[in-house]
């Protein structure tokens, strides 16, 4: 069932490229009127095109043609016989017919068939009212069958309940294969299949398993697709079809999916994922369909609460005090150890209107630039290293181009359970025949899956990565694979030279970093040519090439690469992060970080600091802020007393959770906004409820630089938006802000950031989206960046030298764990594990290699001990060989598991980005995972005291 | 805030400035420490280096070379 509201065209419409060149347009007649569609036009769509809608059931624009339904038959002058239109191509000259007596004939036969072996309870059906079926029957005037009911049917079908988001009743299939080739075609999980023959016919999951069990992930692209009431969510049983619905886009991951968010009164009934969304194109994963129980959640935290100390008990208090107190509580930490002495800290899960106005805040009403994002701790390489290389730092393409790719590296990066619906695209077009390199230490997903495969997996060894980036480079360099005249033109020359002689030195070869990377040089040699051989070659990385010690150098390393082989600056290439939470791209870009205003301008720059100090109408400071882990070291030496954290949980996410909470502990007055008590909140002395992405207006920026509409569907549950808050404190703290809704702050940020500059809500609601630079040169927005010309004018190449991490093994702590996520749950997990998606994963495991495990006497299932230099926790073992010998690996959804008790806070050079994929640690079986828990932190308190 | 903390940034900092500027790296080094650094953090390490400079014993020379120029700032 697509979303309410959603007119099908049919059949998708023909690829867009051609090899041949410009498109060529085909006129035909339909029922007497002149059509003009482009060649490859199914009849079925261009007859949609023209508002001559023909009947269908097996047919929807988000699948290919199937021809199984025989509904759609239509005449065409000169043909014999009656083609399906969703089959058949359009022709110039062509006349056709859609409607005629025979045709209905046709149609109704077909109907009564389907209708033989279909309960005829509509009203009592969750899908009454929003069922093609239903519809085509009414449309025909089919009430009733000539071959009666009383034959074999399938009413008593199974019913698989097992999904806790969605069912299966085969009483209402009518075995279109929608869902099996919503299944291959969209979601490339190939979960479902139609099993038997003729009357025996039936869709199941897997090997005729219950849903829940089988191979599906839950992305719902089944129930998209159903035609009927089949496959649906159990909230629409439970509600009702809706009503009304608005569209939105997700919180989730940075893909950034748009969504029909559809209303029964105020209750939610589903999320229906936008086949009109640019990033998504109608597809939807697990989190973003199913997960946003959490907004209505019963842990949600609605009242204000203060209290003088972290030990005392929460005092609800009413809107006025809390802020009051606040403001109060800051001016006396300003008053008493400087106006440097409190700070900021936005989220990437917020709007670019609440964070721009929290980092306006703490420059403009604090008076400091201690301002800082969670992006902080995982793409603030990705900030220094593009923007030195190539001039700007965001991704520099569309999702869409990887459908115009011929070679892809995914490096460090999960796509299949980090950033779901990318991973389909990047299927589909592997599918078509791209081809895949994969550099991780894990064999993750795409390695190998239903119908696709990598032809190089450099498994490579955690910390390794500009070893094995160079050894790629010196490959192509040595090689004369290079692409000169593309340098020439658009790089500065000295930098490619200096690069060159350095990436030639045979130190670099993948022979002589073999032992360093563990990576068999054939392998590195193969995949470097192959991808430097390409017609467009593209990479996509994660944070498994920021969150590392040379987190910036190997961004620099890629974009090296990326600027030798030519590969930047059209369609199907590029350098591209993909970002971990819905609006990382967004908090980068409003100014969170402290040396810098939104759109990437150094505070020290005196023309735009005074742009802003025009604007805000206050001096504002030229020195650059404190970072996060800066803000920890400063609190623990007195020096920075207190914090305003608009929704992050630093308590969790942060490295090294001791040290964590050792400063936040230190600091006076700690301020969480937020939508639950997180861990972060067991420190804080103020907790201001925070608001849903369901409550509130503004806009997400996702990885590819789109900026999309975030519309409330419903009040914000504790009275005030997020961006409302930041205003109540700063007006509390006498610096008035008076925007009466986000659009007027858009305006602001449009008009103090160039590449902002053309964005407005009237262009957004009236484009969809808009992907910026956005301004007099790009009215509409700039789906590839660097076309012909770098942003920074001449790129530039950097020497990126291979430097070890000092988190590096030992005799003591032998393994290296790296940290990750999994498809159903999200970050520190504090939404995701407030929903059904815990069915799938309910705890944090350590994955271990048989190898490791049967030398420390471990099984599968066994609680094992893990003990870094700085921490320790426990967690369940998986043992499997996903992971090399030597590698552990665990995500990081549950505080309990205490990942990042043993994360250290070994960093980035340029950034302060924690290491979180480098841990040295040792792994052993514990018995009792409580005592030796305790006994660990009784030896760590005694290690910190002596 | 730590002192040796602080070392072991510079000291990652230089090594990166090391292979990328050559003899330009205690400058390089100096410049991204004005650009990135909170002015506490710069003091910090700069009053370390004149009056103790011992407790930098672990700072590489290019990171030594970079707080020399910074301390003729201040």
């Amino acid at each position: 069932m697509y979303a309410k509201g959603y007119r099908d065209l049919g059949t998708p419409a023909p690829a867009a490229r051609t090899l041949q060149g410009p498109r060529t347009m085909v006129t035909l007649e339909i029922d007497g009127a002149s059509v003009t569609v482009p060649e490859g036009t199914s009849i079925m769509r261009a007859a949609a095109l023209a508002s001559r809608d023909i009947p269908k059931l097996c047919a929807t624009d988000s699948l290919k043609s199937f021809g199984s339904c025989r509904l759609c038959l239509v005449e065409i002058e000169g043909r014999r016989g009656y083609p399906a239109s969703c089959t058949t191509p359009v022709a110039d000259g062509m006349k056709v017919r859609t409607e005629s007596a025979k045709l209905t004939g046709l149609r109704r036969n077909v109907m009564e068939l389907y209708i033989s072996d279909h309960p005829l309870d509509c009203v009592t059906c969750p899908a009454n009212g929003h069922c093609e079926l239903q519809d085509m029957a009414e449309r025909l005037d089919v009430t009733s069958t000539r071959y009666g009911l009383a034959g074999a049917n399938h009413h008593e079908g199974e019913h698989d309940a097992s999904n806790p988001y969605f069912q299966f009743d085969q009483s209402l299939c009518i075995v279109c294969s929608r869902c099996v080739r919503a299944c291959d075609e969209v979601q490339g999980t190939f979960a479902l299949t139609i099993q038997g023959r003729g009357f025996a016919s039936q869709v199941v999951a897997s090997a005729h398993e219950p849903f829940l069990q089988s191979e599906c992930v839950s992305c719902g692209q089944c129930i998209e697709a159903c035609p009927t009431g089949a496959l649906l969510e159990k909230s629409v049983v439970r509600h009702g079809t809706a009503e009304r619905a608005v569209t939105t886009t997700c919180a989730y991951c940075g893909v950034g999916c748009s969504f029909d968010v559809e209303l029964k009164n105020e209750q939610v009934v589903r999320m229906a994922p936008d086949r009109n969304g640019h990033a998504n194109h109608g597809h939807a994963c697990v989190k973003g369909r199913f997960a946003f129980g959490y907004a209505t959640h019963a842990d949600r935290a609605l009242k204000p609460m203060i209290r003088a100390k972290i030990t005392d008990p929460w005092r609800e208090v009413g809107w006025e005090e809390a802020i009051d107190h606040t403001a109060r509580e800051f001016r006396r930490l300003q008053e008493t150890y400087g106006a440097d002495s409190i700070g900021g800290i936005t989220s990437s899960r917020c709007t670019n209107e609440e964070t721009f106005l929290v980092q306006k805040l703490v420059r403009a009403a604090f008076g400091t630039n201690n301002v800082d994002t969670c992006a902080r701790v995982c793409h603030s390489p990705t900030g220094y290293g593009l923007k030195s290389t190539i001039g700007e730092s965001a991704g520099t393409q569309a999702f869409d181009s990887v459908m115009a790719s011929d070679v892809v590296i995914v490096v460090g990066a999960n796509p299949t359970e980090g950033h779901p619906v990318f991973a389909s695209r990047l299927k589909q077009r592997m599918r078509q025949g791209a081809t895949l390199i994969v550099i991780d230490p894990r064999t993750i997903g795409l390695v190998r899956a239903p119908h696709i495969a990598a032809d190089y997996h450099l498994q490579l060894r955690p910390g390794t990565n500009v070893a094995v980036i160079n050894a790629l480079s010196h490959v192509i360099v040595t090689g004369g694979l290079t692409r000169d005249a593309y340098v020439s033109e658009r790089c500065e020359l000295d930098s490619y030279q200096k690069w060159k002689k350095f990436i030639a030195e045979p130190r670099n070869s993948p022979e002589a970093t073999q032992s360093i990377t563990g990576v068999p040089a054939a392998l590195v040699r193969g995949a470097a040519r192959l991808y430097a051989s390409a017609p467009n070659g593209a990479i996509y990385y994660g944070l498994g090439v920021t969150e590392h010690s040379q987190g910036t150098t190997m961004v620099m390393a890629i974009a090296n690469l990326a600027m030798a082989t030519g590969n930047l600056g059209r369609e199907g290439v590029g350098v591209n992060p993909l970002r971990g939470q819905n609006n990382v791209q967004g908090s980068c870009d409003m100014g969170s970080f402290p040396h810098e205003f939104s759109g990437y301008r150094h505070v020290s720059d005196p023309a735009v600091r005074g742009a802003f100090e025009s604007k805000w109408g206050v001096r504002l400071k030229s020195e650059p802020g404190l970072r996060i882990p800066n803000m920890f070291d400063a609190a623990l030496d007195g020096s920075f007393k207190g914090v305003y954290v608009q929704g992050e949980d630093i308590a969790q996410s942060d490295p090294n959770t001791n040290h964590v909470t050792a400063a936040l502990t230190a600091m006076e007055c700690v301020v969480v906004q937020d939508l639950f008590l997180n861990e972060t909140a067991k420190y804080a002395h103020v907790f201001l409820p925070g608001s849903s992405f369901l409550e509130k207006d503004g806009t997400f920026t996702n990885a590819e630089r789109r900026i999309s509409r975030v519309r409330k569907v419903m009040e914000p549950r504790a009275g005030f938006q997020d961006w409302e808050v930041t205003m109540l404190i700063s007006n509390a703290l006498g610096y008035p802000m008076r925007y009466r809704h986000p659009s007027e702050i858009m305006d602001e940020i449009a008009s103090l950031t160039p590449t902002f500059a053309g964005v407005t809500y009237e262009k957004l609601d009236r484009l969809g989206s808009i992907q910026w630079p956005c301004n007099d040169e790009a009215p509409e927005g700039t789906p590839t960046m660097h076309v012909g010309t770098f942003v920074r004018g001449k790129g530039k190449f950097f020497v990126t030298e291979y430097v070890p991490t000092t988190e590096s093994p030992s005799a003591e702590y032998p393994l290296v764990l790296t940290t990750g996520r999994i498809l159903t749950q999200y970050n520190v997990g504090a939404q995701t594990r407030r929903t059904e998606n815990v069915v799938w994963h309910s705890e944090d495991v350590l994955e271990i290699h048989p190898h490791d495990a049967e030398t420390r006497g471990i099984a599968d299932g066994d609680w094992v001990g893990i003990t870094s230099r700085v921490g320790s926790t426990v967690l369940r073992a998986d043992v499997t060989d996903r992971v090399q010998p030597g590698v552990v690996y665990t995500t990081f959804h549950f505080p309990e598991s205490g990942a990042n008790v043993v994360t250290t806070e070994n960093s980035d050079w340029a950034t302060n980005c924690p290491e979180y994929k480098v841990t040295a640690v040792e792994a052993i079986r514990v018995a009792h995972p409580a005592e030796w828990r305790a006994r660990q932190e009784i030896d760590l308190r005694h290690t910190i005291h002596a | 805030m730590n002192v040796e903390r602080l070392v072991a940034m510079v000291n990652d900092i230089a090594a990166f400035f090391v292979g990328e500027a050559g003899p330009g790296a205690p400058a390089a080094v100096a410049n991204h420490l004005r650009r990135f650094w909170d002015p506490r953090m710069r003091s910090q390490i700069v009053e370390a280096y004149r009056s103790d400079p011992s407790s930098l014993r672990d700072l590489s020379d290019t990171g030594r070379a970079a707080i020399a120029e910074l301390s003729k700032e201040t």
